[in-house]
């Protein structure tokens, strides 16, 4: 494997998860938000391809489940009646990403709803409320990091190159920011927000709190970068010719710090989606009915779910192959650039 | 786990017309008696399984209670424990019968008229430091109780009638409470009042510290009460250590002294779950208060224990909306909304478009009962049996939401929402407690029952002080979803709840008026039924207001839980309650059943 190709692959690898997430509606069978109220946490249902006569089906098949008499707990699996798989069928509605109406769904089956990972408290099918609240976690991670990194940049690079009081105010405040005790502010400004925040309100309200928190340390970094830079010999040349602060930075000193932000990035973005899965979690973030990783999981702070329904804990495994995604690529960028040890010295923010 | 509990009324006027029922409790003189008694001790013999002397019960108190002294408290842990082990009162509601039955008063006479009760009071009885109770120490109670720079808790219920109960004493075994209203058979009054031991209290009284005087930390000396158990040990934080009152009033049908316990120790486990995981682990003996999920997780491996359903308790769950006249401080968009929450057929169509029944599979697992009034099937004598109970109707519901003058039109995504006749969208949020995992839940359901009328509900589960600063307080808030346990099966129980002028009426609470016609209605029939002194009367005044309720729907009603219940097998005497305390309510004769019972599963 090749230097070059290694960072190049996690790319791609990355590219094809979030590409699964945006088009959620269609690998979704069914809509997050319906409930079917007669199946409640349900197991998954397994795929079979041989049914319990021994006969072989091409066409994947599940079997129904069902309570047994006057029972509540647990659902049996009824073998008298396999669901066969059916794919491209139509569906919900939904907006392919987001723009684009759309019915067609990768798979369903016809006579009963098929869940794959199981279904929650109400009933929902599980694998779509996967799918569709990572659109909100991850889409919550890249603004967000998306957004620090702006501001990191920003305020890095002035107090960098300006220095003096400017960069003694600047890294104080950030000093500041890294200290305050951010859950417990999360908790004041959620009292005192209106009642009934619209999801889309509070999700922006997530980012927005996500970015505030996490800019100071990519400030800091960069920061750092721009203090070396502004002393090498090329800089300085080009000052000596005449060039304005504008000119110098644009030109010079920000493309140097590329390297820093760019694995920062991808050391943000899992970071700030488990951020929004905290806020989630604890309540704090988008409302019912709207799934998202944090808030599928916060149905494991019951310990009657905890012990009793492990499907449950499917959106905690989620984010493993995102999280590998983009540490994989974190570190290749690293390899690739060299900045392994400005990024090593300094670590994470702390969520 | 914090629940409506708190703003139960603390009134329990006087039910009439539920007269003695106590045919098989015949108080009888005891043998045995110990050493130094000077009089002779009628001892109240209890039915049921002979015990065995000894041993210590273990239990969770979900908070550590405020003090132990019963004229300041008014938090549930602390009634729980004063009232339920350390305390006795002079006549007793059995909490399995749901009828009065003799306790420290040995028999009580009526006069025609019903404005004289005469109290004969139990001979020999004494406090839990030796000392003898007599007619003083109930004169002195009823004095500090009434008594208004004292601020007890129990006052707001000896006022019947506008004017205090008046108590005279005719001898040392023998009292007389005077009513300035005729009551009927009023005796519930007197279950849950505490009788205070004037040799300890009558100076700290006199001294106007009386507030101030059995806080945790008194030590156990200075402590004295009537009930089964004294004051041993308090560890701030971690438990109550109660032992047995050698002095106790009450014997098996062998003559045995209960209670039967050493020692009776309350644990603080605020955490529902903590509490599970105690009891899972053997570290406490009985679980009461169980979440349908976590009673199903204790019952899948029974080890050692048994878990029990007792059928349908007393808790009333509801939505309610915002009722309350618009004030100056009122938002205008909140004034657009009170004006549909004002139209009777808009909760109406609520109603019939809630699935209650899925409230109570999904939510109780099964444990529990779909509700349309009040009463829940677990009162036996109140409940209307002509109020209707509708299945769900999302037809019947478009039929009302028309009628009241709404229409639908199509949505940006294609879906159909409801408008009010000045086209704006129908949409409000539902309050519900953040720690209610229940209650939240029954929200998210009806959030998606109204989603197929068009309306565009948002669940908001806030922390349950802010929710009841809301509700009662500001009234910022469109709807609510909440839960009432009444602690009596008596109508007059929940009188707060029903008379305009309560503070927890909560869809319009403390009316200096009543706002409406039907509400004006209710307050009469209440105050009837107060009067009544026949059970019929009273009953068919409550009837009424069920129908009342279930027309004009001030409150939607849901569902009520199971009381839901484990002991472990070694316990005797074991027989779980609607009526709270639950489990404890017979502390006195619960007992272990020694090796041979508790060594096998």
């Amino acid at each position: 494997m090749s230097k070059q190709s290694g960072w190049k692959r996690w790319l791609v690898a990355l590219a094809v998860l979030h590409g699964i997430i945006a088009c959620a509606g269609f690998f979704a069978p069914y809509d997050p938000a319906e409930q079917d109220r007669d199946h409640p946490y349900l197991p998954p249902m397994k795929l079979h391809l041989v049914d319990s006569q021994g006969h072989f089906h091409a066409r994947p098949f599940v079997y129904a489940a069902q309570l047994p008499d006057d029972a509540l707990d647990p659902f049996e699996k009824s073998t008298a009646e396999p669901l066969p798989l059916h794919f491209f069928v139509t569906g919900a509605r939904y907006r392919l990403l987001g723009l684009v109406p759309f019915r067609m769904h990768l798979f369903g089956a016809q006579k009963s709803r098929i869940y794959l990972l199981g279904s929650d408290a109400y009933g929902r099918d599980q694998l779509s409320r996967i799918l569709y609240g990572g659109q909100i976690s991850l889409l919550a991670g890249l603004l967000g990091a998306g957004l620090t990194l702006f501001l990191g940049v920003l305020i890095g690079a002035a107090a960098g190159y300006y220095g003096g009081w400017r960069d003694g105010l600047l890294m104080r405040a950030a000093e500041l920011f890294v200290a305050l005790p951010w859950l417990y502010l999360l908790f004041a400004l959620r009292a005192f927000l209106p009642l009934s925040v619209s999801p889309v309100e509070s999700f922006l309200l997530i980012v927005l709190v996500i970015a505030l928190v996490g800019w100071a340390r990519p400030a800091r970094l960069v920061r750092g970068v721009v203090l070396s830079l502004k002393e090498r010999d090329f800089v300085r040349a080009a000052r000596a010719f005449g060039a304005t602060d504008g000119y110098l930075l644009r030109r010079h000193i920000l493309p140097g710090t590329s390297s820093v932000v760019l694995t920062q990035a991808a050391i943000l973005v899992p970071q700030f989606v488990l951020a929004e899965m905290t806020l989630s979690f604890l309540g704090l973030g988008v409302p019912e009915p709207v799934p998202t990783w944090g808030s599928l999981l916060a149905s494991l702070q019951q310990y009657s779910v905890l012990v009793s329904y492990w499907w449950m804990y499917v959106p905690a495994l989620a984010i493993v192959p995102f999280f590998l995604g983009y540490l994989g690529l974190a570190s290749a960028l690293q390899r690739e650039t060299g900045t392994e040890k400005i990024v090593r010295t300094t670590g994470g923010a702390r969520w | 786990m914090v629940r409506m509990t708190r703003l139960r009324t603390f009134k329990r006027l006087l039910s009439c017309g539920v007269l003695l029922a106590s045919a098989g409790v015949i108080p009888k003189p005891a043998s045995g008696l110990p050493p130094q008694a000077r009089s002779p001790e009628e001892l109240l013999a209890l039915p049921g399984e002979i015990g065995k002397r000894g041993g210590r019960l273990v239990v969770s108190l979900r908070a550590e209670p405020k003090t132990l002294n019963p004229v300041t408290a008014v938090d549930a842990p602390s009634r729980e424990v004063i009232l339920g082990a350390m305390q006795a009162d002079l006549i007793h509601i059995n909490r399995a019968t749901q009828l009065t039955e003799p306790a420290l008063a040995k028999s009580w006479k009526v006069s025609a008229d019903g404005l004289q009760y005469t109290l004969t009071l139990r001979k020999g009885a004494r406090f839990s430091d030796g000392q003898p109770f007599d007619a003083d120490d109930l004169l002195f109670t009823f004095r500090v109780y009434l008594d208004e720079n004292v601020h007890a808790t129990q006052r707001d219920q000896l006022i019947v009638g506008g004017k205090p109960i008046a108590v005279r004493k005719v001898n040392a075994q023998t009292v007389v409470f005077e009513f300035t209203k005729p009551y009927g058979a009023g005796e519930r009054l007197f279950d849950g009042l505490a009788i205070l031991p004037r040799h300890l209290l009558e100076k700290p009284y006199a001294e106007g510290k009386l507030s101030q005087v059995w806080t945790l930390a008194t030590p156990a000396n200075q402590w004295a009460g009537l009930g089964p158990f004294r004051l041993k040990e308090y560890i701030a934080g971690q438990k109550l250590v109660l032992e047995r009152n050698p002095y106790y009033w009450k014997q098996d049908a062998k003559e045995n002294r209960l209670p039967y316990l050493e020692e009776l120790v309350f644990l603080f486990v605020p955490n529902a779950d903590a509490q599970v995981l105690r009891f899972q682990s053997g570290e406490t003996d009985l679980i009461s208060r169980l979440g349908a999920e976590n009673f199903s997780v204790l019952s899948r491996e029974q080890r050692g224990y048994t878990m029990s359903d007792a059928g349908p308790g007393l808790e009333y769950n509801f939505l309610f909306f915002n009722l309350n006249e618009p004030g100056a401080k009122t938002s205008p968009d909140l004034t657009r909304k009170m004006k549909w929450f004002r139209e009777a057929k808009f909760r109406q169509a609520i109603s019939a478009a809630i699935d209650r029944n899925a409230i109570v599979r999904l939510v109780y697992q099964g444990r529990g009962a779909a509700l349309w009034g009040p009463v829940t099937p677990g009162n036996r004598r109140w409940g209307n049996a002509s109020v209707r109970h509708p299945q769900r109707s999302l037809e019947q519901a478009r039929a009302l939401l028309k009628e009241a003058g709404f229409t639908w039109t199509t949505g940006t995504d294609g879906e159909p929402g409801l408008v009010d006749s000045e086209a704006n969208p129908v949409e409000f949020s539902i309050l519900s407690s953040s720690t209610n995992a229940d209650r939240t839940k029954m929200a998210t359901l009806i959030q998606d029952d109204l989603k197929q009328l068009g309306i565009h509900a948002q669940v908001v589960p806030i922390e349950f002080r802010s929710l009841i600063d809301r509700v009662t307080q500001t009234k910022q808030y469109d709807a609510c979803v909440q839960g009432l346990v009444s602690f009596d099966a008596d109508p007059t129980a929940d009188l707060n709840v029903w008379l305009s002028s309560g503070g927890t009426h909560l869809w319009n609470p403390s009316q200096a008026h009543p706002a409406t016609a039907w509400e004006a209605e209710i307050d009469k029939l209440m105050e009837q039924q107060l009067d009544a002194p026949r059970y019929e009367q009273r009953k068919k005044a409550f009837d009424r207001v069920q129908e009342i309720l279930a027309d004009k729907q001030p409150m939607i009603f849901l569902a009520s839980p199971d009381i839901l219940v484990g002991a472990k097998n070694s316990i005797g005497n074991f027989h779980p309650a609607a009526l709270e305390p639950y489990v404890l309510w017979n502390v006195e004769q619960l007992y272990f059943r020694g090796t041979s019972g508790s060594g096998r599963q």
